[in-house]
Order: C-alpha cells, then structure tokens, then sequence
C-alpha cells in the first residue's frame, strides 16, 4: 500500500515552514522558508502578503517531493498561523492593499486610546473576552480604512476583503480571484475583536463599534473541517484545518481534556489551558479565547497567558551584556553557582504582562552586593522564566476553579535542564516535554488529519504522544515560598517607572 | 625517541615573534629576525596560512596571528551547547528506533550523560543527566576512548568488572578500541547491566573532532539479532542521527 502523508503549513512571523508527518506523527520532511520584515517607521512592523504566497507555493511541492511522494498522497492539508496579522486585498485581482500589518506594531495605539474613551468600550471584553488593545486585529483593519482613500467604499461593496494569514493562503490556495474561499477558522476568529464568543459568529456590535462593514470578512469555520480542495499548488488536496499557531501548539501537544495545560516557551512564552466548552472569564489578566473546534462539536475554550520576554532575556544577556557566547551557554554559567545569591531580575522590558498589566513598569536588577557573579546573574534570568511562569499558572488556577496537575512544555528553551527543573520546583507539578518538539505543525497537521480520518479520533492522536523527558518538583516547599516572596516584592519596585506625560 | 622537528621550531618562531610589537611582520622581516632563508620563511607562513594560525593583509602582504590561534584555547564545545544543537535529531532517533537516546561527553575519564530522551513508551523513567557511566563498560565511553588518545591511555590495571561480560584487561580494550575506529561506531552487550544493551556513534565538531557520543540502549533481545550483535537497522540509525548533528556542528566531511 502507498504511504500518505498529511502536510502541515506553518506560517510564521519570520518563515513559511512546511511540514509532512505520517501515520505515527513522525517529521517525514521540512521545507522552509523566510519572509522579510519591514520596518517603516517605528513601532510598525509589516509583511508582504505575495511574498509569504509565493515561499508557500515554492516550498509545499518541495517538501512533498523531499518525502519521494506525489500530491496525491497527500491526505490533508492544515494550517497553522501567527495570529492577528491583518491582510486586507482586492478580491477581483487578488493583489494584497499595501503591506500586512503584523501583531507586534504598535501603530493604533493612539486609535486604541479613543476607542477605550467610548461609552461603548466593556462591550469588548464582555463579547469577545480579550482586552481592548493594539495586539489584535480589529483596530488595523479601521486604521487601513480611515488611511487609504476610497477603501471603506470598495470594502462595504465586498471588493476589498480581510483576513488573517489563513484565509489569505486557503483564499489563494482554492483558486484566489477564481472562486477562492474566504474563511477563517474559530480561533483565529477569536483573536480579532469582532467575534462573539458565545455565539461563534461576527457581532453587528463590535463591527459597528470599530467600524468594519460585514461585507469584508471571512465566514467564520470550525478548526478542522474540509474547507474544499486546493486548486492551485497541490490541486486536488485537501484543505481540512486552519488553527492560530499557540491554540495549534495546545492541540499537537494533545491538551484534550479540561485542565490540560502547555507552555511554548520562545522568546515570549504562551501559557494555554484547555477550560472545556464554557469561556472562563478572567479576573486575573488572562485572555479567554477558543481553543479548538473540531467539526460541529461544540467549541473548546481556553485561557491564555502571555509573558513577553523569556528567551529574549537570554537573548539581552549574550548581545546586549556579551556575557555568553550563545543563548545555551547560560545553564553552563548558571551551574557555576548553587543559587540566586539574593539577585532577581525583572524582564518588565516594554511593561509587565499577565496578571499586572502595567506598560509603565520598567525592568529591574535588584538584590544586587559584592557577592554577586555574573552566575547569579545567569541564575536569575533562567529564574525570571520559571516565576513569570507561576504567576500565569497562579492566575489560571484562580479563574478557571482547575488546580494544574502537570505542564507540557515545548519550544527552545525546553533544551534547559536547569530551567525545565526550576519551572517544576516553583509550580510543584511535574513538567513534561514531548518527543516531538514541533508542536504546532504537529497540531496543524493533526487537525487536518481528523477532519478526513486520516487519524480516527482523539484518542488515536493521545497514543502518538510519548513523553521525552520529565522534571519533578524537588524544591523545599519553605524555600519556594521565600523566593516568591522576593520575586513580588522585586516584581512591585518595577512600577511606576514611566512617568505620565504631561 | 626523535629529536624536536625543526620546521615545527621555526613555525612556533615566527608566531611568536607575530605576537610581539605591532604584529605585522612581511616575509622578509620575518626571515631576517630569525636568520631563516626567504624562500624557507615563505613555506612556513604559507603552511600557517593553509591552517588559519596566521593570516595576510591584502594591500600590505604583511603577516599577522590569524583567528584560528586566538580560538585554540576556547575551542571546546560547550555541552549545552551540544544539546541543544542535537535535541531533535536524539528525539528523532527515539521515536524511530523505539529505545532511549542518551549522549556523552568525556569527564574524568567518564562519560557524563549531557542529554537523555526517554523511550517512547511512556512508562515511568527519571531523567539521568548529569550522571557518570564508566567508559569502558558502555558503548558511549568506548566511542569517547577510541577517539581521545590521551583518556585511553589514562586507563591502566585492572578495569573494574560489572558483569561477566565486562571487558577488565586493559590490552583487550585497545584492541576493541581499535575495532570501533575501523568501523565508526561502538556495541556493548550486557558489559554493564545484565540484560541490556547500546550502540553508540561519535559527534564531531568542527574540524573533525570528536566531541562527544549518541547512543540507545535497550534489552539485549531488543537491540541485538539472532547473532548476539546489534541490529544492522539500530546501527544505521544511531549512526545516521550522529551524523547529523556533526553536520549541524560543522564537521563537513562526516
């Protein structure tokens, strides 16, 4: 019998990645690659859509020829994207309006200060569950509109449609300007503003609030069904998923039941855990938004927390310091010392995150004396992580009523033995990493497989997964409290650094 | 025992007169320092300048102390480094070949166990990284003896016995030594643990060093055939996945 694969794109924020896994979730080839970032003033971050387009067209019949395979064994195409990256382009030509605008610019800002201004404004955070604010897309769709003459016009009239990068590809990969499909998936749906979380659909509210005519979006999908087949590049494939790339990251990394919880940890980290069919409304700072949606079932919800710098803080440390030579060498210095020496630092580098939320924090190295090494210091930036952490796990467990039981973890920094054990002595539950590191291909390309019965059910997907390595708790529950202690009161001399204004 | 090698004197010479004073030197000025011929002074810069320790300004034709020399002494490969360079091509090697994964590099005359993936069927196994396996009853520490000169020949007496099978005679380990430098990798079966058993490949850095081990290990009737030697299959994967990651470190030519 002929081996079929599924394929799972992963478009990210600096490459196109694509992926073949077969029956086992095995990595069978990878094809790759990078986009360019554009920087055209500061704080604004743009990709161009054609570009990512064609790196997809190249790199897809790449990576099935890699595996010495033909389209046609190609059971399932899935998607996984980064999120709210906002596309606008003209439905008759295909040809993108201007560049994307990336989920890092900061180019609303000011739109997103008078919006927050309006009577109208909780009714963001009741419908949608997340905070007003410039990450998600909504508010560069209005800034496209209000920027470019003529624009809202032609979108009222459903020439000029939206989308995130996954309706951008599956509109382009089921024929584009002939008879492409405009849609996009629960999640990532769930990440622009516009989408009431209860009843899964656009809300007439929030699209008259932000002032983004109907006509212009995408119909919304469940995560894994068969969109239809491809027409161009791999014509006849079929295209069965689309999820954003942490809710992907939570399905490869099989957190099916209520409780289950991963942490991607990059240079940010995202913290997803998985609530059950019921969005939990945070009081801690957390996001509430869908983490799946397989079929006609019902939506599965989650609770996710952000933590903006981790990895980057090793990063600072070996460029911004030049005190190691690369991001891996920091367990080696950490290891040179049996503690923190009494050092903490605080990577509030552009605010603090979840659960403060506050953007005029600045960050801190505090408890320094003579005694302190330049191996305290490394301790104390692998110690940021593991804190940063237990304050977003602490926050899950207070909103959700759910005790964390065990952490998956995946992502670069998981290659830390000293930091994967710090993250279990500070949680107090075992931290687990799975054998296969590319969870978010991974949860494309099992989405995918699903929706056609490439994979049978849930269960079938649960035995692919096998435990790599796993650290438990060894920390002096005494000693845990003291350090957490000092982490807050070295987290509260953070605040209040940027002065207002006046 | 022969006498020093003079070309070798010379070169040593002529780096460290580079090291001095403004360490621009052209051929001529070198060769008068050193009382060398031209043309013998010529040989020796070029022979440098082929391994890195010595490099030539393009407008003057000067020589100066090239950047291979200033990294010799911190040349080593960091093992975080190395884990991280090697953590999906061990996890690779995991799922494929069913066993676990560990990788070694030498301390002490040991292996120390830099990473360990667990085998992927999920019963309960804790994670030894950071533990001491000795080198002559493993597959990993025969791979690190057969490629270090030194460590090798650090082991003398009696070896110290952890089954009937471990290899105790110094002069039989060289010649099993010797056996994995032919073939390009290592076995051990039931030399350390009744019941089980490991193949192991070498992981070269750059240049072609060897800078550590990847290995499986598994029951005997697992990771051997019929024969009582390792599965041909097991063999090519481990040394497959080696190689890869040297690939990743830079050895080109393996």
């Amino acid at each position: 019998m002929v081996e079929r694969y599924v394929m799972a794109v992963d478009q990210g924020t600096t490459s196109t990645r694509c992926i073949l896994f077969d029956h086992g979730g095995r990595l069978v080839s990878v094809t790759q690659r990078e986009h360019k970032q554009h920087f055209p003033r500061p704080g604004w971050v743009e990709h161009d859509a054609m570009e990512i387009w064609r790196n997809l067209e190249r790199i897809a019949p790449e990576a099935v020829a890699q595996a010495g395979a033909t389209p046609d064994q190609v059971a399932a195409l899935g998607i996984a994207n980064q999120r709210e990256t906002t596309v606008l382009w003209d439905r008759h030509t295909g040809r993108p309006i201007g560049h994307a605008i990336v989920w890092q610019d900061t180019r609303t800002d000011r739109l997103v200060d008078e919006l927050a201004a309006h009577p109208l404004a909780d009714l963001v955070r009741e419908r949608c569950g997340l905070p007003l604010a410039t990450y998600f897309s909504a508010p560069r769709i209005r800034w496209m509109l209000d920027n470019r003459p003529g624009l809202r016009e032609r979108a009222e009239r459903g020439d000029v449609l939206f989308g995130t990068m996954e309706s951008w590809l599956i509109w382009n990969l089921t024929g584009g300007p002939e008879g492409g499909l405009h849609v996009t998936d629960v999640t990532n749906a769930s990440r622009t503003l516009l989408m009431n979380l209860t009843t899964l659909d656009w809300d007439d509210e929030l699209l008259a609030f932000f002032g983004v005519p109907r006509a212009m979006l995408p119909r919304i999908r469940p995560s894994t069904e068969t969109y239809g087949p491809a027409r161009r590049v791999l014509p006849g494939v079929r295209i069965a998923a689309a999820l954003g790339d942490q809710q992907a990251a939570l399905f490869g990394q099989t957190c099916f039941a209520p409780g289950e919880a991963k942490c991607t940890y990059g240079t940010g980290a995202f913290l997803l855990l998985n609530t059950g069919n019921e969005p939990v409304r945070s009081a801690h700072g957390l996001l509430t938004t869908v983490g799946y949606q397989i079929g006609s079932e019902p939506a599965v919800y989650a609770l996710e927390g952000s933590i903006a710098i981790t990895g980057a803080l090793v990063q600072w440390f070996r460029d911004g310091l030049g005190i190691i030579g690369s991001a891996p060498e920091i367990e080696t210095l950490a290891r040179t010392v049996d503690d923190n020496g009494g050092c903490y630092i605080v990577p509030a580098f552009s605010g603090l995150f979840t659960p403060y939320w506050r953007s005029e924090a600045r960050g801190i190295i505090v408890g320094l004396t003579s005694y302190i090494t330049k191996g305290h210091l490394a301790r104390a930036v692998l110690e940021a992580t593991g804190w940063q952490t237990r304050e977003v796990v602490d926050a899950m467990n207070a909103d959700s009523g759910l005790a964390l039981k065990a952490l998956k973890v995946d992502g670069g920094m998981t290659a830390d033995n000293l930091l994967m054990q710090f993250i279990s002595d500070v949680l107090n539950v075992p931290v687990i990493r799975p054998m296969a590191a590319e969870t978010v291909s991974l949860g494309a390309a099992y989405a995918a497989g699903l929706a056609v019965g490439y994979w049978p059910d849930l269960e079938g997907l649960r035995r692919n997964w096998h435990r790599a390595a796993q650290w438990l708790p060894a920390m002096d529950p005494a000693r845990r409290e003291v350090e957490y202690d000092n982490w807050r009161r070295a987290v509260e001399r953070t605040f209040d650094w940027i002065k207002p204004e006046s | 025992m022969p006498g020093p090698v003079q070309s070798i004197e010379r070169a040593a010479a002529i780096l460290r007169l580079l090291a001095r004073g403004s360490g621009r030197l052209g051929v001529s000025e070198i060769a008068g320092s050193l009382g060398l011929a031209r043309g013998t002074a010529h040989g020796i810069l070029r022979t440098l300048h082929g391994v890195g320790f010595v490099e030539q300004d393009e407008e003057t034709g000067k020589y100066r102390l090239g950047a291979a020399l200033l990294h010799l002494g911190t040349s080593y490969l960091d093992v975080n480094e190395l884990r991280s360079r090697a953590i999906n091509w061990a996890d690779a090697l995991a799922a494929r070949s069913g066993e676990a994964v560990r990788i070694g590099t030498p301390l002490d005359g040991k292996v120390l166990v830099v990473h360990h993936v667990f085998r992927p069927d999920d019963t309960l196994q804790t994670l030894d990284v950071g533990a001491l396996l000795p080198a002559h009853a493993t597959a990993l520490g025969k791979v690190l003896l057969a490629y270090d000169a030194g460590a090798a020949a650090a082991l003398h007496g009696e070896l110290e016995p952890f089954t009937r099978r471990t290899t105790t005679v110094p002069r039989e380990l060289a010649r099993m030594l010797a056996e994995v430098r032919d073939m390009g990798w290592a076995a051990e079966v039931e030399e350390m643990t009744v019941g089980e058993a490991g193949v192991a490949a070498p992981i070269r850095g750059q240049g072609g060093l060897v800078v550590g081990a990847m290995g499986i290990t598994g029951a005997v009737e697992r990771i051997c055939g019929p024969g009582g030697r390792p599965k041909p299959t097991l063999v090519t994967g481990v040394r497959d996945a080696a190689r890869a990651v040297s690939r990743d470190l830079g050895a080109s030519r393996w």
